[in-house]
């Protein structure tokens, strides 16, 4: 196995608010290895994106980093001072926004765009230099040489988030956060959209940290996925096996909760409850009071994140080898 | 090439042709923007030529109090000078007082603004403490102390002037940087790396300059009365150089007299031009900020 890439321990996100401190993203430990895309799915406000801001310590006001490392390519982040901080951002780590409509510069070209972020990062290359390289980028996103001096608004929105990777690329940057990447994207633009990303992620051995609760596009693009619950990583799987038979019984409820063409029966299965409260979570696992399969114990004890078995990570009391013995199914349920 | 110029019609022509989405007030704009360009290139040329004007406006050309006529329009003042040559020569000081004004606060005002609102913290409690205290002066009284204290002259006038003025550039540009800085384009430039002077001043400070122009204008007419106002209470730049709002001042004695041409040009002059910046800022503004015109 290769060393990761990324790797995330005990990672503590605290937004203060007036009501209380929100525990964005609780004690989440995660490793990214090199050259994959892994997905992070999770409902909104579960603190998916969060964790992506936490890895560039973009964390918006009032959020805090209060506990935990990130330590990337030998180092951690959280102890690097701000100005090293900053000559990491766009050269080593680099973010694809949700929204690409708002994420450029209305008053700059978007020449400019790229330009800038290679300048930035490589004052010695020249203007004409940066130029060139920016051209050659936006030709391989397939946006036609014509547009690099065109403004952000004379763009389409898949034009501009084709853009957004073309910056996230400029200096081939060693880990790009993609933060809902395609949310605001309409279904067609979309499908282009991750095609272009697959393709030049085989390309250039791009590492994805792939944030979305779409859980189609995870399908499509990851090679992992770490599913989050109220802050908690539930379950961390390859995709396939994920897909096929997901353990935690959040993920199960999240995959059958999805349209599917081969839908048996005619009503859609629906989460029953709400998201629990971050700044009061539900003692015990916190999904205990939605899950159907819940008993006595997960009211009571926080299941740990384990290796049950080889690449397939899940916490949960099901699982728990001490548990296996008497029987998961004549638990207590939840009505 | 023919078909490129007839996809892509020049500024002026798209100028133009946008000026049905003002609605009824483009004319107003137009109106402000003769005015403004009407005096600014008077003023221009009164430096350039001492003959602009029919008669020396410093000097006795005619009897005393001299209604209008057609040899003196606006008749004469109590020295037998032309009031009309007056107008045109006073327009000098006011328009010299006007912009290096309004360019001296926005000069102080915009930097100060921009920092305040990007850095926070303390500098920005601090400035905005000092900005607030300047506004919560009256304005004219406030620059009635500074111009005594600083004595006359084009450039002591100008200052008592602008100190005035600073807070209001200040807090606009604050109250912007303040509500950019929150974009989701300025996160994305602090997520490629970008350092905060960059940020400042290439996210930032572009986006701002559309409001900063308006205001500019605004501040100007306002600047006018505000120079007026001085003069009137005798703190202008020379008393020996014509003068709208010191001429103002020495005619309103005659007025008990009926000789009411001695106040009303100047008055007339002042509130014309103020006007014509007033519409013109005005019109620039809803240009400029589409959002205003659906309210």
């Amino acid at each position: 196995m290769k060393e990761p890439l990324v790797r995330i321990r005990d990672l503590v996100v605290t937004y203060k608010t007036r009501a209380g401190e929100v525990r964005a993203v609780d004690g989440v430990s995660l490793d990214i290895y090199p050259s994959e895309v892994l997905g992070l799915v999770g409902e909104s406000g579960c603190g998916k994106s969060t964790l992506g801001t936490a890895l560039l310590r973009l964390v918006r006001h009032p959020g805090r980093i209060v506990g935990g490392e990130i330590w990337f390519d030998g180092r951690n982040l959280l102890a690097l001072s701000e100005e090293e901080m900053r000559r990491l951002r766009g050269a080593h780590i680099s973010m694809i926004f949700q929204d690409p409509m708002t994420s450029l510069n209305p008053l700059q070209r978007i020449s400019d765009h790229v330009v800038e972020t290679i300048r930035t990062h490589k004052p010695e290359v020249s203007e004409e230099e940066a130029r060139k390289q920016a051209a050659e980028l936006i030709d391989r996103l397939g946006i036609m040489a014509e547009r690099l001096d065109d403004y952000p608004h004379q763009l389409s929105g898949g034009m501009r988030q084709r853009v957004m990777i073309g910056l996230a690329l400029a200096l081939r940057a060693d880990l790009i956060i993609a933060d809902e990447p395609t949310t605001s994207l309409d279904v067609i633009v979309e499908a282009q959209f991750l095609d272009l990303l697959k393709e030049l992620q085989e390309e250039f051995g791009l590492t994805i940290l792939l944030i979305t609760h779409n859980i189609g596009v995870v399908a499509q693009l990851a090679d992992r996925v770490a599913v989050m619950y109220a802050a908690k990583l539930v379950e961390l799987a390859d995709v396939e096996p994920l897909f096929e038979k997901p353990l935690h019984p959040y993920t199960q409820a999240l995959l059958a909760s999805v349209p599917n063409i081969r839908l048996e029966g005619d009503t859609l299965k629906i989460m029953h409850g709400s998201p629990p409260d971050l700044i009061h979570p539900p003692p015990g696992c916190r999904f205990h009071p939605r899950c159907p399969q819940a008993f006595d114990r997960c009211a009571r004890e926080e299941p740990p994140l384990k290796e049950i078995r080889p690449r397939r990570w899940v916490a949960c009391w099901l699982y728990d080898t001490e548990h296996q013995t008497q029987n998961p199914e004549s638990g207590t349920q939840d009505p | 090439m023919a078909s490129i110029s007839e996809a892509q019609p020049s500024p002026l022509i798209r100028l133009w042709e946008s000026r049905k989405w003002y609605g009824a007030e483009w004319y107003m704009t137009a109106v402000g923007a003769f005015i403004v360009l009407f005096v600014v290139g008077m003023t221009i040329a009164s430096f350039l030529t001492p003959n602009l004007a029919p008669y020396d406006p410093e000097m006795r050309v005619a009897d005393p109090f001299l209604p209008p006529s057609p040899g003196h329009i606006f008749g004469t003042d109590q020295l037998g000078r032309d009031i009309f040559s007056r107008i045109i020569y006073g327009a000098q000081i006011v328009m010299q007082v006007a912009l290096l004004s309004a360019t001296f606060s926005l000069a102080v005002g915009v930097p100060l603004g921009l920092l305040s609102g990007f850095l926070g913290g303390r500098l920005d409690q601090v400035l905005s403490l000092i900005m607030d205290s300047i506004y919560s002066f009256p304005g004219l009284i406030l620059a009635i102390a500074l111009a005594a204290l600083l004595g006359s002259g084009v450039l002591n006038i100008s200052i008592a002037i602008a100190v005035v003025y600073v807070p209001i550039f200040f807090r606009l540009v604050r109250g912007q940087v303040l509500s950019i800085k929150q974009e989701l384009y300025v996160e994305a430039a602090r997520s490629i790396g970008a350092p905060g002077r960059v940020i400042l001043w290439k996210y930032i400070f572009p986006n701002v300059i559309p409001s900063v122009v308006v205001v500019f204008s605004l501040n100007i007419a306002d600047a006018i009365i505000t120079e007026a106002g001085l003069a009137f209470i005798g703190l202008g730049v020379d008393p020996s150089k014509p003068d709208w709002g010191y001429d103002i001042y020495r005619g309103r004695s005659e007025l008990v007299g009926g000789r009411w041409w001695l106040v009303t040009f100047p008055g007339l002059a002042i509130a014309t031009v103020a006007l014509g910046f007033s519409l013109f800022g005005e019109g620039l503004s809803e240009i400029l900020n589409p959002r205003l015109r659906e309210v």
